[in-house]
């Protein structure tokens, strides 16, 4: 299959500006500049492109929510990519880094901004060189700065770092971050696009859903459509990561299954047998093996209660312990749960504690209740997807792997356990 | 200090922004590279440059994990060990990094060159066992890939290590 996005794969050296201009780069954005900013919204909009961070809101319907005229406004690219199996938005920014300033500045071009930042998890300093240099290049060649390709459109770009924080690729923490605060979201309202960054409306675009944006200008909606499924149309990069033979990103078109997924990726590894898959990271619930002849959508997973989001996923194999699994994503959360919040920064710290405890073997029944009624006490009131995020691997694990908890709380109390009809009986 | 040595780059970052504080993480990075940790001396610059109170630079410090409160070895090793890494070795990875090297995860070695950390997601899960080096990535690794990778580090040292940092190298880019 030809890439769409990892069009490095095919094109060697495409980070190079006279390469990726070669294969039709920038020929989007001079369509765009050639029409109104009205215009390039509704081409966007009728692609039906959705945010790939893993909400899905669509791209073109965000940008439209931006005032009219406003004087001053942000676009923010979102290459904060921190969700644990996440790593497309890293290759996109170290092998095709020209293609996200093009989406970028088309966004900007349809929203009336002059000055965009791309703002990239501290983390990846070291991916950025090559972010930077395209950059540079832009800026000789009159693709960036004052009078762009000599349309009289001008606007800047730069690369802004962020220190360590996940929390910061939530939108409002973003913008937060860039201010120079803490990053620590709001409660919406207000929204970016009325009050963003510097509070001027403001829209936060992932890294891939940009990437996205310059083959649908040149080559219109209809040929976007024709990938994927009517709601979830077009190419998504896939991360594959754990147990499988061969980890990586694999592009595809949505509505190919997970199992088709699973075997692109050489199957699981050592001829084993699979076990569970958490779909969108540490931030969806874990699906068992009747969920892989789903298909990978926006809405895919819904009968499986479960949800595509940034479609990260972790393979897990036969032998992997749930509880462990279940610790280790619950100790990411509470470990970046931002404080700001009572249900998030309590509730994470104590799910952590008690699955802590259940995983050491001092666990009790009432335990595995516990977690339900913290997990419970959180659900909808935290301020953030982040915290209603962090109760789905716990909530789920425990539906699908609950005899793993029983046997980890019964052997706790020396095997005694394992006979609670029998104990009861003698009693 | 930063100011005399990085002026032109300072100025150029500032120009960046309507508001001087959007510079602060950016500017934390620098002074870290030059001072090793976040220092007093690190966070009162920083604070004059932004013109804020140094309390928000030493909050940022506290809140983004990317910045050491307390000092740290020349050479910090950052071992991801989420849930994605630790299904291809991490927890075993970090195990033998702290044999090999006698520390604890967050001690560092005697002769002041080497911390060993364990980091949430740096997203390269499918390159695991892996880690950063100050900010630089090491993936696909394995023992003999750590000895060798630490040889090298240790060398480097003895020579003076004048290499950019990958902090130096993006502040190049501030024109």
């Amino acid at each position: 299959m030809e890439h769409v996005l990892l069009r490095h794969r095919d094109i060697p050296n495409l980070k190079k500006l006279e390469v990726y201009r070669e294969h039709g780069g920038y020929e989007g954005l001079k369509k765009a500049l050639s029409m109104t900013p009205a215009e390039v919204i509704e081409i966007v909009k009728a692609s039906n492109l959705r945010g790939r961070g893993g909400a899905g809101f669509g791209t073109g319907v965000k940008w439209s929510f931006i005032p009219k005229n406003a004087p001053e406004t942000y676009v923010l690219i979102n290459t904060d990519e921190s969700e644990m199996g996440t790593f497309k938005d890293r290759e996109l920014t170290e092998n095709n880094p020209h293609q996200i300033i093009e989406g970028a500045l088309i966004a900007a071009y349809a929203i009336g901004c002059h000055k965009v930042f791309n703002y990239m998890r501290g983390e990846f300093m070291d991916a950025a060189y090559a972010f930077e240099e395209a950059l540079q290049e832009c800026r000789e060649a009159g693709i960036l700065g004052d009078n762009i390709l000599g349309s009289g459109f001008s606007c800047e770009m730069y690369t802004h770092f962020g220190a360590g924080a996940y929390i910061c690729g939530e939108e409002t923490a973003l913008i937060e971050s860039l201010a120079g605060n803490l990053g620590q979201p709001w409660s919406k309202p207000p929204f970016p696009a009325i009050e963003g960054l510097y509070k001027k409306p403001t829209v936060v675009n992932n890294t891939e859903t940009l990437a996205n944006v310059p083959m649908i200008l040149i080559n219109g909606p209809d040929w976007y459509k024709s990938m994927g499924t009517p709601q979830s149309p077009g190419p998504k990069i896939v991360c594959i990561s754990g147990h499988v033979e061969r980890p990586g990103n694999y592009e595809v078109h949505m509505g190919v299954t997970y199992r088709e997924l699973l075997e692109m990726a050489g199957g699981i590894r050592g001829g084993k047998k699979f076990k569970a898959l958490f779909p969108s990271g540490g931030s969806g619930p874990i699906v068992v093996d009747d969920a892989l002849g789903a298909p990978l959508t926006y809405e895919g997973l819904t009968p499986f209660d479960s949800v595509m989001g940034s479609a990260s996923l972790v393979f897990l194999d036969e032998d992997t312990d749930m509880v462990w699994a279940t610790l280790k994503v619950i100790e990411f959360f509470r470990h970046e749960s931002c404080g700001k919040c009572t249900p998030c920064r309590e509730g994470t710290f104590w799910l952590d504690r008690v699955v802590q405890r259940i995983y050491d073997g001092r666990g009790t029944e009432a335990d595995i209740r516990l977690l339900q009624s913290i997990a419970g006490g959180m659900k909808g009131k935290c301020l953030c997807a982040l915290g209603e995020f962090s109760i789905s691997p716990i909530l789920s694990s425990i539906v699908h792997f609950l005899p793993e908890y029983k046997a980890k709380v019964a052997a706790a109390k020396g095997g005694k356990v394992a006979q609670p009809a029998a104990a009861a009986a003698v009693r | 200090m930063l100011r005399e040595k990085y002026g032109k780059e300072i100025d150029a970052l500032l120009a960046r922004f309507p508001e001087k504080k959007s510079a602060v993480l950016h500017l934390m990075h620098l002074a870290q590279n030059e001072y090793g940790h976040m220092s007093d001396e690190a966070i009162r610059e920083v604070a004059e440059i932004c013109e804020i109170d140094p309390t928000h630079v030493l909050g940022l410090a506290g809140f983004y994990t990317l910045y050491y409160e307390e000092p740290v070895g020349k050479y910090v090793l950052e071992v991801c060990n989420d849930l994605a890494c630790a299904l291809r070795g991490s927890e075993e990875f970090v195990e033998m990094a702290s044999r090999k090297l006698d520390i604890p995860v967050d001690g560092t070695t005697n002769d002041g060159m080497f911390t060993l950390k364990t980091v949430m997601c740096l997203g390269a899960c499918d390159r695991a066992p892996m880690l950063q080096c100050n900010l630089k990535f090491y993936e696909n690794l394995d023992e003999a890939k750590f000895d060798n990778m630490i040889a090298m580090l240790r060398m480097k040292a003895e020579q003076g290590d004048d290499e950019p940092s990958v902090v130096e190298r993006i502040f190049s880019y501030m024109k």
